[in-house]
């Protein structure tokens, strides 16, 4: 087989050429209508979407973080609060407690003092009735002693009387 | 531009291989020629063409595999495409490429209103006495080769054999004045051929693959893309956010279908090509291609320029005038053409190099056959060849997406600097 030896590649051919121009243009015009601009249209929409969740999003996690620390000075308030609450509650408990240990004592020692003093007005009482007991013994004993010697007799009787006055001044 | 080095480096050794052996193997074809010669009429004419044939010629290949042509080939299968051909003085004929009845290597065996198929590609006849209408010609191979000189240059003359004739044909005509070996001659070729055929398939498998995914983006709004979609969209946002905006600032929803559009373009393009067994159809590798799209890229930049840009080219702010009148200004007015000039120049030479090398590795077989003879040159062929097809395939793939996304940078680039405003 005979082969022509010819380059004619690189000879722009006009049949070509028309062709070419003809098929690239209504590719280029066709295209560019029905495809090219819708998807790039699509494409641009799409990404606004995504540019904007994403931007909702961080929003909304900034307002997260902000509610987030909001709760955590709340509650570090309420914690102190509640401290403060469980301290006060201490101190008053510790308060009446001691108050009422006071109260106690002071009552103790007033039950103490009247007691002390019940005593020493019972025995001074007591005291007395032995005074007036040891005296009336005294006076029975010398009565009958007076009795068997004396009998009788007006000026003992007088004299013993005499004695007791004494001793009642006393 | 390293790697278009090394892919001529290699294609010039290969074919500088290639060149040499039919010469050795010109000798060792003689018995084989003459089984032929028994049932071939036309011997006298054909003895050189043979002595060629036995030889395998890696460049010949090449070139022909790389042309545009007006029948599409598919393993052994021509599919025959429609011819619109112009002739000035005689008009329009528009024929199937069937009517030539191709046969092996895109030969036709017949001509159709003075028009032949020879490799390929539509000749005309440059008798105008030719019979028209569906005309027989002679024997299998009705074509004769040889070398003549034209105005000391030597050129290639294809005739064609009819009632024992020979009648000269010329090639359809190019826009190139001559530069290339071609120019205007007696006819225009308009036909949908195999480059044509590609394109229009591109467009549409691109056509569907979009309109699909953007009615997908349009039943999906605002969901995240499946399917079809997933897989592009990477492709859509690289070109938006790596080359269209970088470049063209805020006005890059006006330029983004373009670029989306040049993208595609010359990317499937590029991509169909590299199909073995699917015609290997070398569309972005075809000048005129290019052309066009360097065309439109120019067009398209200087339509757009802007106050500024024009004052840059020709009457550049804080140069003094003579240095602008003389220096500056044809500087930056060669600038404005050279600019899309390369766009076109490295499209089509990358790809050009790319199915050149491809070729030559896959010719490797045949010419080890040449050389060694038989089952033993061809294992040692099929074994160098493997390998290294593979390994260029690999870098043509890699290619075809590197040159598809220059092409769009590049344009987005000239156009960012058409568009932007003065600011100083």
């Amino acid at each position: 087989m005979v082969f022509l030896v010819e380059f004619n590649v690189l000879r722009p051919d006009p049949g070509l050429i028309v062709w070419t121009i003809l098929i690239f243009g209504l590719f280029w015009f066709l295209m560019a209508k029905f495809a090219f601009k819708p998807i790039a249209e699509a494409l641009k929409t799409r990404e606004n979407d995504i540019k904007s969740a994403l931007d909702e999003a961080d929003h909304a996690r900034k307002q997260m973080a902000k509610l987030k620390s909001e709760n955590e000075a709340i509650l570090q308030e309420a914690r102190q609060e509640r401290s403060k609450i469980i301290k006060e509650a201490n101190d008053l408990k510790n308060s009446i407690i001691k108050e009422a240990k006071d109260k106690a004592k002071d009552e103790a020692n007033k039950i103490l003092t009247s007691a002390t003093l019940e005593i020493e007005n019972q025995k001074k009482a007591a005291l007395t009735e032995v005074k007036n007991q040891v005296g009336s013994m005294a006076v029975q004993i010398a009565e009958k002693i007076l009795k068997k010697e004396l009998s009788n007799s007006p000026e003992q009787t007088n004299f013993v009387h005499t004695l007791v006055d004494e001793m009642n001044l006393n | 531009m390293d790697k278009y080095f090394v892919v001529f480096s290699f294609f010039f050794f290969t074919v500088f291989a290639s060149l040499m052996l039919p010469v050795n193997s010109s000798a060792q074809g003689h018995p084989v020629e003459h089984n032929e010669q028994s049932h071939d009429l036309h011997k006298k004419d054909h003895t050189d063409n043979h002595a060629e044939e036995e030889g395998f010629n890696t460049a010949a290949t090449a070139f022909h595999h790389i042309s545009d042509q007006n029948i599409f080939n598919i393993g052994p299968f021509h599919i025959p495409l429609p011819c619109i051909l112009y002739a000035p003085g005689k008009g329009l004929s528009v024929f199937s490429s069937s009517k030539f009845d191709i046969g092996s290597h895109g030969i036709g065996h017949n001509a159709v209103d003075g028009y032949v198929l020879y490799e390929g590609s539509v000749r005309r006849i440059v008798d105008p006495d030719f019979p028209q209408g569906l005309v027989k010609l002679d024997g299998e191979h009705p074509f004769d080769l040889q070398k003549v000189q034209i105005n000391g240059k030597e050129k290639e003359q294809v005739a064609v054999l009819y009632n024992n004739k020979n009648y000269n044909t010329l090639a359809k005509s190019t826009l190139d004045g001559g530069v290339m070996g071609g120019g205007i001659t007696n006819f225009y070729d308009f036909s949908i051929t195999k480059n044509v055929v590609s394109m229009i398939l591109m467009c549409l498998f691109l056509a569907w693959i979009f309109i699909k995914i953007a009615r997908m983006y349009k039943i999906r709004r605002g969901k995240e893309p499946r399917g079809i979609q997933s897989f592009m969209e990477p492709i859509f946002l690289f070109i938006q956010e790596e080359v269209s905006k970088p470049f063209l600032g805020d006005k890059w929803e006006k330029y983004q279908p373009f670029l989306m559009a040049l993208f595609f373009f010359i990317l499937s393009l590029n991509l169909f090509g590299q199909i073995p067994f699917l015609g290997g159809a070398n569309v972005t590798g075809n000048i005129s291609v290019t052309l066009v799209l360097a065309l439109i890229v120019f067009i398209v930049t200087n339509l757009n320029g802007k106050k500024a840009y024009w004052k840059h080219i020709f009457w550049m702010p804080g140069v003094p005038a003579l240095l602008k009148i003389f220096i500056l200004t044809p500087v930056e007015i060669m600038g404005m053409f050279i600019k899309p000039l390369t766009l076109m120049l490295r499209l089509g030479a990358n790809i050009i190099a790319g199915h050149m090398t491809i070729i030559a590795f896959v010719g490797l077989i045949f010419i080890f056959r040449h050389q060694f003879g038989g089952a033993v040159g061809t294992g040692v062929g099929f074994g160098m060849s493997v390998p290294l097809t593979m390994f260029m395939m690999a870098i043509e793939l890699l290619v075809a997406f590197i040159q598809a996304f220059v092409f769009t940078i590049l344009t987005a680039s000239y156009i960012g600097a058409a568009i932007e405003e003065e600011h100083h």
